[in-house]
C-alpha cells in the first residue's frame, strides 16, 4: 500500500496546482511510529508530505462536516460509505468534493504490534505484506494480515463506493468472512449474562469522548451529553451513566454506521464499542437488506415510510 | 443490554386513542409491579465518609 503514496502525491499537486479544489485532506507522518495524522493542504508544494500506508485509519468523512469550500478528499472504502452518508444528510454537497478513491487491504491495529514486539518501537516500515518494526535492541517481521483491525479483518466494502478518480487498480473483496459472528455470540446470552457482558465491557470507560469525536457520524452541534439543559445523562463515571452515554450513542448511529472502526481505534483503554454499533447494523442489514453510504440514491431505513409496509400498526 | 423480559414495552397508540392508552399504561404498569424493582440501573449514590 506504501507504493500509492507517490501518486497521492502526484493527484493532490495536480489538483492544487490545476485549481480544480482549494484543499486536500490526506495524511502526513505522525509523530510517534504508527500514527499517521490527518492534514489539511492548501498548496501544491506541500503535497510532498502526503504519505498512504496502514496507519490511514482514522475516517477522513469526520473532517467534511459543513465545509464550504471545494475539496479533494483522499478515500478508503469505509470513508467513502461515510462520505455518501454525509451526502444524503445534506452536511456537504457532492459537487463540493473530488474524491480519490483509494482501494484498501484493510488498517493496522497498532497496539497488537506493540504488544507483539519486545521493546518500544522506534521506528515501522511496511512492504507488502510486512510490517517491519525497528526498536533499540530489535528488529522484527509481523505479518500484516494477523495485525489487521478487527472491523478490517471482516470487511466486506475495501473499494470506495463513490470516486472521482483512483489511486488504483480495485483489489478483491473478500467473501468468505463472517461479519456477525461476535454479534450472534451476545444475542444467545441470557439478559443476565448480556448485563455482565456489557458490564465488563464499558467498566473501563472514562468519558473521554475521543470515540465520539471520531465517528464521522456524531456531528451534532451539542451532544446529548454534553447538553445540561436539560441534562440528559450524569457526567460521573457511574455504570449507569457510561452505559446512557455508550448505548445512546449507538443508537444515534443506527442504519448511519459503516463500521469503520474510528471508534474502537480512538479509544485510549481499548474498549469495543463497536460490538454495539455492530448490533444495530446487522439488525438493518436483516431486516431491510441496508448497509449504510452504498450510494447516493436510496434513502436509510430510518427515514423512509412506504405504503406497502407489512408491520399493520402504522397504516 | 440485559434487561430482563418483560420490563420494557412498545406500543403505537395515537393521540386520539386516550382509552387505549390508558388501558396500555395500567398493563404495563402492572406487568412492571409484578417484576419487581430493578436495582442493576438504578444509580447508586456514593458513599461520603
Amino acid at each position: 500500500m506504501i507504493a500509492y503514496t507517490d501518486k497521492i502525491q502526484e493527484i493532490a499537486r495536480r489538483l492544487l496546482k490545476d485549481c480544480k479544489v482549494e484543499t486536500v485532506i490526506g495524511f502526513r507522518k505522525g509523530s510517534v511510529p504508527m500514527m499517521n495524522e490527518p492534514c489539511f493542504i492548501t498548496s501544491a508544494d506541500a503535497a510532498d508530505g502526503l504519505v498512504w500506508d496502514g496507519n490511514c485509519g482514522i475516517n477522513l468523512a469526520n473532517y467534511l462536516t459543513n465545509r464550504k469550500e471545494k475539496i479533494a478528499v483522499f478515500a478508503k472504502g469505509c470513508d467513502s460509505r461515510n462520505i455518501a452518508n454525509h451526502i444524503i444528510e445534506n452536511k456537504i454537497d457532492r459537487e463540493q468534493l473530488y474524491i480519490v478513491g483509494v482501494p484498501c487491504q484493510g488498517m493496522i491495529e497498532k497496539r497488537r504490534i506493540r504488544q507483539m514486539a519486545p521493546g518500544e518501537i522506534t521506528e515501522a516500515t511496511e512492504d507488502g505484506d510486512e510490517i517491519r518494526v525497528k526498536g533499540r535492541d530489535f528488529e522484527e517481521v509481523y505479518n500484516r494480515d494477523e495485525a489487521l483491525q478487527k472491523n478490517c479483518a471482516v470487511c466486506v466494502h475495501r473499494n470506495p463506493v463513490i470516486h472521482d478518480e483512483m489511486v488504483a487498480d480495485e483489489v478483491e473483496e473478500q467473501t468468505d468472512v463472517d461479519r456477525f459472528a461476535d454479534v450472534r455470540e451476545i444475542e444467545a446470552m441470557s439478559p443476565e449474562e448480556r448485563r455482565v457482558f456489557f458490564r465488563k465491557l464499558l467498566e473501563p470507560c472514562i468519558r473521554c469522548y475521543a470515540c465520539r469525536n471520531a465517528c464521522p457520524l456524531c456531528y451534532c452541534p451539542t451532544c446529548f451529553v454534553d447538553e445540561s439543559q436539560p441534562q440528559w445523562v450524569g457526567k460521573s463515571q457511574n455504570p449507569t451513566d457510561i452505559w446512557t452515554f455508550h448505548f445512546l450513542r449507538a443508537y444515534h448511529c443506527a442504519g448511519r454506521c459503516t463500521d469503520c472502526g474510528a471508534c474502537e481505534r480512538a479509544c485510549p483503554v481499548g474498549i469495543n464499542m463497536r460490538l454495539l454499533t455492530k448490533k444495530l447494523n446487522k439488525d438493518a442489514f436483516d431486516q431491510w437488506g441496508w448497509e449504510a453510504g452504498l450510494n447516493l440514491e436510496e434513502r436509510p431505513p430510518l427515514d423512509t415510510y412506504r405504503p406497502n409496509d407489512p408491520e399493520e400498526f402504522i397504516k | 443490554m440485559g434487561i430482563e423480559p418483560g420490563r420494557l414495552h412498545f406500543s403505537w397508540i395515537s393521540s386520539a386513542e386516550s382509552t387505549k392508552f390508558a388501558k396500555v399504561a395500567q398493563e404495563v404498569s402492572d406487568k412492571v409491579k409484578a417484576l419487581g424493582p430493578n436495582d442493576h440501573f438504578a444509580k447508586k449514590e456514593l458513599k461520603v465518609a
